[in-house]
């Protein structure tokens, strides 16, 4: 048996949604953390909690890439494929490289699976793989239920741990130790001990299969050269939910989440809600009109306030919205975008409510917009987004979205003593307090109720400027409207430099990116740059206001490309800004960019040139 | 109920000093005036107390208030008002709304703040009308009512509100009305020693869209035969002490009492049986009076004191995690 040494891997693992697949994803991806290798992960889900089984529809993914070289996206066509039955294997098998691994269960390719995967009955799908494929058809089920045939559990109950069978393999094609899946096992099952033990033993099974079968080769993967420091692996929605936690805790202000659970953003208000002990104040409201409108109640009390919800739920906070930017209270609304419109495609991923965030409410309502790009930057720009909303007095939309929610990453976590501490203008004493009355940034102060001597009253009605009193006078709606745009266009004076990622300071193309788009672009523009193109990327975190320098940047490049997952909505700002044209590489299919795409699009504007 | 010599502020000090702008005459106008004179009594600093109304002719009130207030959007006032107590419970939070804020738009924020008995005072003002609209037919309008909107008369079957607050656990729900300030105040310093959620109907005279739509209750004439003043312990009398009602199983009746009746046949108001304040709460059709006080009250414990306690557990079980031991979570590693 020989070890060979590889980069980088891509491994899909897949399953029928009730096959553990997501259990075992993240198992490996912890696992091959700890082992000290750079990864990006993408679990793909159905909408449905249970489709049909077996069918097509019903196949939930979990694609890790991991490597000793930097990664920088869940990689793209899979070097393995991990099939836990004939659907898992007809949706997958197309992706996989061209000569790949094929692990698959092959008690999941009777007659049963191949017709609800809508085979042919007669169809042999196993015998069908080309012959360069390395195709490890185990009977996973048979061998784990033999593994386990002493214990008292149902036959049922012995399926469910197929997945870590299927682990255990892997682990043992990778060379990973088991010791981190036991812990996390023995944790998880402590009150079930015949469970446990199947667990385990299903586990150790799998590992010891691969240890007995003849003529494998196992793979080896060293440790990437990372950044010095300490590291952790972290989802988007966890990263966001700790980002909000230190800029409460960075403000001396307490959390409060309201929120109405909603696919892709529930799990910051589970990840919020398990975080009592620091004082975190979440609220499951009765609808998205509660949830934002809780957070502008407790807003108004003196907290740091958030609201999380996706698409549809941003329709419906609205109107609530608009009312916070109106009375120029802080808050943060975390927008984990989806597939739209409407329901559109909730387990999917998009950046289609761009425009959304910059234009929907009604009247001139400009709201600062950050966007994240990765699930480890979600901590920074979830606590960027609490600090200008704090010290700028104003909501603040943060765009995420289901891919890196869902995704993980490696995370070289900051020492809370380096986070800048965040001032928002909370006054405690005025003998003449006017409520907007403005600092020079034309930010009012903060009088929060129960302070001696500043009580007040805010609305929704047009205010008379510095007193707050209704006004309905002509000039003066003028003048607010005026003020309430300064003030959110000043914020952009606070910004740092923008910083090219790569490639050169002019030339013939510059591409631009936000969100989630990051990593695939790195990669392409990576490529571009070794084959002698001249592409430099620059990426976006502040979308509202733009920082003041883009523009000069903008007018140093012959194009500019903007890749998006939407049909062109940075490109329409940047147009109407700047007055440059843009080429637009869409992608609307609930997927991410993979770096080739991004790369073929390149190619396609420089050498054209 | 507390000594007016214990004020921490007088009624002067309460109202604001914007110029109070309902039309001449509105009902409205009564309720702000006994506010401001029952507010500084009870005991509570001036900006400890918040005013959130939502949209509407009523939801002007927290403008004429030297408290804190928000004047917030359509229906909303319930969910704002639960958010500002959660963030700090020892502030007194009273929700301003009334017919269409509370029970239309805001219908569902209404009833889930009942559910939840968050420490707050509604105010529902109810003049069965939109107002500031200009007179279209509310939640609470006759069918049949005719408007601007229902020129052949409303389609709609009217909330009966208290009954639609008893049916969301509601723990404190009363009615009062505009023109009777004494028994108005009564309610408003009973509602305040409530611990949870109180609910009060308080029938207000819209006097431009739908004048006299409570006249029967609050006309001197009339209103003997009309209204049953709710008290504990009593038996429920009306008509001057000719009339009683008494309950005959679960069925209510209303008795002579200069006819056989005595005070002792009569039903006696025990704000604390639920069954009963139930029964009381469908006197709402011309067969009966129309009963005004305290129907019900409970005592369950509110959402933001158990939240606190929540939160207070799990400092104590888990200490509270340094933000360091946070960021680094369960399972980090040390890259040399």
């Amino acid at each position: 048996m020989n070890t060979q040494s590889l980069s980088k891997v891509t491994i899909h693992f897949a399953g029928d949604s009730g096959d553990g697949i997501q259990l075992a994803g993240s198992q490996f991806t912890n696992t091959t953390a700890l082992a000290g290798n750079d990864l990006s992960t993408f679990p793909d889900f159905p909408a449905e909690i249970r489709a049909p089984i077996g069918t097509v529809a019903g196949v939930s993914g979990f694609q890790i890439n991991f490597g000793s070289e930097k990664i920088h996206t869940p990689g793209g066509r899979p070097d393995v494929l991990v099939a836990m039955n004939a659907a898992a294997f007809k949706k997958n098998f197309p992706n996989l490289k061209s000569g790949g691994i094929i692990v698959l269960d092959s008690a999941g390719f009777d007659k049963k699976n191949l017709r609800l995967a809508a085979y042919d009955e007669s169809s042999t799908p196993i015998e069908d793989i080309p012959k360069d494929y390395q195709v490890y058809a185990v009977d996973i089920t048979k061998l784990n239920r033999e593994a386990l045939k002493d214990l008292s559990l149902g036959s049922r109950d012995k399926d469910r741990s197929r997945n870590m069978f299927a682990l255990g393999f892997i682990y043992f094609l990778y060379s990973r130790s088991l010791q981190t899946t036991i812990s996390f096992l023995e944790a998880k099952f402590k009150s079930k001990p015949e469970v446990l033990e199947a667990n385990l033993r299903a586990l150790n099974a799998g590992y010891n299969y691969g240890d007995t079968i003849e003529a494998i080769s196992r793979f080896k993967v060293a440790p990437a050269q990372m950044e010095k420091g300490e590291y952790r692996n972290i989802t988007g929605n966890q990263a966001t939910a700790l980002g909000l936690i230190a800029a409460a805790a960075k403000s001396g202000l307490e959390l409060f989440y309201g929120s109405y659970p909603i696919t892709p953003a529930s799990d910051i208000l589970h990840e919020l809600a398990a975080h009592k002990n620091r004082g975190v104040k979440t609220f499951q409201a009765e609808d998205e009109i509660a949830a934002v409108t809780s957070a502008i109640g407790a807003s108004f009390g003196g907290a740091l306030a958030v609201t999380g919800t996706s698409g549809p739920g941003m329709a419906l906070k609205t109107e609530g919205i608009g009312l916070a930017f109106m009375l120029e209270i802080p808050m943060v609304i975390v927008n984990v975008q989806r597939g739209g419109p409407s329901t559109g495609l909730p387990t999917k991923t998009e950046q289609s409510d761009l425009l959304q965030a910059l234009y929907g409410r009604n009247g001139e309502a400009p709201i600062p917009v950050i966007a994240a790009n990765s699930p480890a930057d979600c901590f920074s720009a979830a606590f960027e987004a609490a600090r200008i909303a704090l010290e700028h007095m104003t909501p603040v939309i943060l765009l995420t979205d289901g891919y890196i929610a869902n995704s993980s990453e490696p995370w070289k976590f900051p020492q809370a003593s380096s986070l800048a501490p965040i001032n928002p203008p909370i006054v405690k004493a005025d003998a003449q307090y006017l409520p907007y009355k403005r600092d020079e940034r034309e930010v009012r102060s903060w009088a929060i109720p129960g302070t001696p001597g500043l009580e007040h009253r805010l609305g929704g009605l047009e205010k008379e400027l510095e007193t707050g009193n209704v006004s309905y006078e002509a000039d003066n709606h003028q003048a607010m409207v005026k003020v309430r745009d300064r003030k959110v266009r000043l914020i952009a004076k606070g910004y740092p430099a923008q910083k090219l990622i790569q490639g050169p300071p002019s030339g013939p193309l510059l591409v631009l990116g936000w969100g989630n788009t990051l990593g695939a672009i790195q990669v392409a523009v990576e490529h571009a740059l070794e084959q002698g193109l001249a592409v430099a990327q620059l990426h976006l975190k502040y979308i509202n206001p733009l920082p003041e320098d883009l523009g000069t940047i903008l007018s140093a490049y012959e194009r500019v490309l903007i890749p998006e997952l939407n049909n062109g909505q940075l490109a329409r700002v940047i147009r109407d800004q700047y007055l440059v044209d843009v080429e637009v590489l869409d992608k609307i299919k609930g997927q991410p960019f993979l770096a080739e795409e991004i790369l073929e699009k390149i190619k396609s504007l420089v050498e054209n040139d | 109920m507390t000594e007016p010599n214990s004020a921490l502020f007088t009624a002067k000090e309460a109202a604001s000093d914007q110029e109070v702008r309902w039309c001449p005459g509105c009902g409205d106008y009564s309720i702000l005036k006994q506010m401001q004179s029952v507010i500084p009594g009870l005991g509570i600093k001036r900006e400890d107390i918040v005013f959130i109304s939502g949209i509407g002719c009523s939801s002007r009130f927290p403008y004429y208030m030297n408290t804190y207030g928000m004047h917030s959007i359509h229906g909303r006032a319930p969910a704002v008002a639960s958010g500002l107590k959660m963030a700090n419970p020892n502030l007194s939070v009273w929700v301003i709304t009334g017919d269409g804020d509370g029970l239309s738009i805001g219908g569902n924020h209404l009833i889930h703040l009942l559910r939840r008995n968050v420490d707050l005072n509604v105010l529902l003002f109810n003049n069965e009308i939109y107002g500031l609209t200009k007179g279209q037919y509310s939640p609470t309008s006759e069918m049949g009512k005719r408007t601007k909107s229902s020129p052949m008369g409303s389609l709609d079957h009217p909330f009966n509100p208290l009954a639609l607050a008893l049916g969301a656990d509601a723990t404190f729900v009363a009615r009062t009305i505009d023109r009777d300030p004494v028994h108005l105040r009564g309610v408003l310093e009973t509602s305040n020693l409530h611990k949870g959620t109180s609910f009060i109907e308080i029938y207000q005279n819209c006097n431009v869209f739908n004048d006299g739509a409570f006249l029967s209750y609050s006309d001197k004439k009339q209103k003997g035969q009309h209204i049953i003043l709710l008290e504990e312990g009593q038996p429920l009398v009306f008509d001057a002490g000719k009339k009683g009602i008494r309950l005959n199983g679960l069925k209510p009746e209303i008795v002579d009492l200069e006819e056989g009746f005595s005070a002792n046949d009569l039903w006696i108001h025990d704000s604390r049986d639920a069954t009963k304040a139930y029964i009381l709460s469908r006197f709402f059709d011309d067969n009966f009076p129309r009963p005004f006080g305290v129907f019900y009250q409970e005592d369950r414990p509110c959402y933001e004191e158990q939240l606190i306690a929540q939160i207070n557990h799990a400092k104590e079980i888990q200490g509270e995690t340094d933000l360091d031991d946070l960021l680094r979570g369960k399972r980090s590693w040390t890259v040399d």
